[in-house]
Order: C-alpha cells, then structure tokens, then sequence
C-alpha cells in the first residue's frame, strides 16, 4: 500500500503546474488555488478564477485534478469559489517579476480601486523592458482577459501589461 | 427561501444570464470584422467578459433549481428566453454596436454596484467579482460613444441614429421581471426605479456632452421579456446550431 501524500505536498505539485496562458508563473502563485483538504483517499481543491470569462479557467481545472489523481487520491473534488474575489495583490512578488522579465508589466498594487467605476490609469506603466515610464495605452483589451496593451515612447517597443484587478 | 422568492429569483438570473448571452452573441458578430484589429480585440474581449457572467448567473440558477447551464442556452427556444429585446436586435454598424455596448455597460455597472450588499450571499460574491470586470466596459464605451458623437459629422449622424433607435429599447432594462417585488423586499436584488433615475441622469449627460440629442419620441417601448423581436429566431439558429447537431460537443 502506498501512503498518499500530506497536505504540503500537494501544494508542492500544484505548484508545479503552469498558468496555461502564461507559462513562466504557476497556478499557485497566481494565487489561483486557494486551499487544499485531504479526508482519507479524497482530496478537496479549491481555486478562484482569476476573470470569469477566461478560457485557460477549463484546463486549470482539469490539470488541478490530474495532478492530484497522479498523486494516488482515488476521489479528487475541485471546487470553484468566488469569495473572496481574486485580486492581482495575490500574485507573489517573485512572480511578478518574473512577468516583468517575460515582458508583461506586473499589476499595480490595487489600492485605492474599490468601488471606483471608471478610472483612469493614475500613474504611467512602467516599460518591462527599459524600465521608461514614458509609456502609452494602445488598448485596454489585450490577447488575454487579463492584459492590455502599450507601447514604449522610449524603447518604441510594445509591450503587455497585466491589468489590476 | 419560500418556493415564490425562489422562483422569482430563478427567473430574475435567467433574464440576467439570458442578456449577456444574446449580447455576447451579437458582439461576436464583430469578431474578424472590426473596424481596426484593436477593436476586434476589444470586442472580442468584453464579449468573453459577458460570457464568463452568463456563467456566474446560470451557475446560481444551477445552484436553486439543478437546471444545466448548457442545456439552458443551447437547447432553449426563442419563446423561452427572458433577455430584453435591446441585446437581440442585429448590429448594425459600429456606432450602433457601440452605443448598445454603453447603454447595457452602464446599466450594469448600476446594478453591480448596488447588487453588491445582497443580503443573498451567493449573488453578492458573483457580483463582487463581476463588478471588478465590468469597469473596464464602461471605460471603453463610454470613451467610443465621445469619439463617435464628437468626430465627424458622419459619426455624430450615425450615432444620433442609432440612439433614436435603441433608447425606448434601452427602457426595457428597468421593467421588473414578474415578482421581482418579493426579490426587492427581500434585499436580494436592488430596486430598478432609483438605478433608472440614475442611470438617466448619466446616460443622459454623456451623451450630451458627446453632442447627441436625447429622443423626443422615445419610439417603440417594450414591455415584458417574453416579448422578442422576430431577429432572436435567427441568432439562436445560429448559435445553437452545433449543439442540436451534436449534443456531445465540447468546448475543447
């Protein structure tokens, strides 16, 4: 008989596991899964999506419970909850500057956004690739629920960011 | 939850999930057709927005009465569906698209915003990940109905067009579904006459000051959501056509 593995553990092969759009973070840093319960042979995931439209939300679902299952649970259950809402304050600095070194501008801290409807981007993003704050918005809708689009005045180059959410 | 608030509120998330379904379904006709890639992009993003939403709303639905999702947007008829007739009508050109997109975005940024101390506090969490995505809609339409009112006198003319034709629609948004008293007095969903009023006096002073004229005649004003114009036939002919071909179809 093989003794399944703790709590800790599979928090270690969650973290394991890419975020399929943006594959230099994980889904744990993402702070996409927010808790792990082991009752016996069952394993319990819980994990919030990060914008409710977004496509990768499937495949994360499906990976999160594959690994689990790989590591010898007979019932893997993955729950969906909403409460409290995903923010990109969640996603680890480390992460954050890994985006940066892939060329996406990590989210500005979010504070100060609640209950506002309409807000205009108060500071400028800074270019992940020169670091130049003379940037503008070419779109605020990128490839990606969760991206915009902007081009560097300095390096003339365009460039992703994430957006604050 | 007595059975009557329960079914009322079935029915309040079915109107909720049906029109951003029918909206999204008319935006993605835009999808490879916008005016500039940025814009299709656009689009195309706020329509997946809308459907990520259908999903939070039919998800609750699941959650009172077991009804599947799926089933509920892809095997439905016309007659069936509760969204209001402004999300159905076809979509013109982009300044008709456009103003559509704002007048729902504000909408819903009211109810969101309002809708968030629901004293159901599954709606409450749904609407306080919503309200977070929906404040980037109304940023870009409301910034698209200014350039489209202020820029040139084409712009301005189709606008003004298809604002005369989609403000009596636009009305349909605060007619209450058939019990929604019970939800309002529960605290479960805000009232739609204050949201109205506020929805009025924004609306109405965007619009000016984008250089548009209110309608005098506010045209055709509809009433119940189990009235359709004859156009929701044909869109959900189409977007429910692989699903009738074949009822395994996946989403991958």
């Amino acid at each position: 008989m093989t003794t399944l593995p703790n709590t800790e553990q599979v928090w270690e092969a969650l973290a394991r596991i890419p975020d399929p759009e943006i594959p230099v973070i994980n889904v744990v840093e993402m702070g996409i899964v927010r808790d792990v319960q082991i009752e016996g042979p069952r394993a319990i995931i819980s994990m919030t999506p990060t914008f409710s439209g977004c496509p990768a939300l499937h495949l994360i679902r499906e990976q999160l419970e594959a690994t689990a299952r790989s590591l010898g649970f007979a019932e893997v259950e993955v729950k969906t909850v909403l409460s409290p809402p995903w923010s990109t304050d969640w996603i680890t600095p480390e992460a954050k500057e890994r985006l940066r070194q892939y060329g996406i501008a990590p989210p500005k801290p979010r504070a100060g956004q609640e209950g506002v409807l309409i807000q205009l981007e108060a500071a400028p993003t800074r270019c992940p690739r020169c670091g130049s704050l003379n940037t503008s918005v070419k779109n605020t809708f990128g490839p990606t629920l969760c991206k915009a689009i902007h081009v560097c005045n300095n390096c003339k180059e365009p460039f992703e960011s994430f957006k604050t959410v | 939850m007595n059975a009557q608030v329960k079914n009322a509120l079935v029915a309040k998330l079915t109107a909720l999930a049906d029109d951003e379904v029918i909206l999204a379904q008319r935006n993605s006709e835009w999808t490879g057709h916008g005016p500039i890639l940025e814009e299709d992009i656009a689009l195309a993003n706020i329509v997946q927005d809308e459907l990520g939403h259908a999903t939070l709303w039919y998800g609750l639905r699941q959650a009172l009465d077991g009804s599947d999702p799926d089933q509920l947007a892809f095997f439905r008829d016309a007659y069936e569906y509760r969204n209001c007739e402004l999300v159905e009508l076809p979509k013109g050109d982009w300044a008709f698209t456009m103003l559509r997109q704002f007048l729902f975005d504000l909408y819903e940024s009211l109810w969101l915003e309002a809708a968030q101390h629901s004293t159901y506090k599954p709606l409450a969490e749904a609407v306080q990940k919503i309200v977070r995505e929906e404040r980037f809609h109304l940023q870009h339409t409301s910034a698209w109905v200014e350039r489209l009112g202020l820029g040139t006198e084409e712009s301005n003319r189709r606008l003004q067009q298809a604002l005369d034709m989609q403000w009596g629609y636009a009305q349909q948004l605060f007619v209450p579904i058939p019990g929604e008293e019970l939800l309002v007095a529960e605290g479960i969903v805000p009232d739609l006459s204050p949201l109205r009023e506020r929805w009025l006096e924004l609306a109405t002073r965007h619009l000016q000051n984008a250089g548009l004229k209110l309608p005098i005649n506010p045209g055709y004003q509809p009433t119940s959501r189990a009235y359709h114009t004859e156009h929701l036939w044909s869109i959900l002919a189409e977007m429910q056509s692989t699903a009738r071909w074949d009822a395994e179809a996946k989403v991958w």
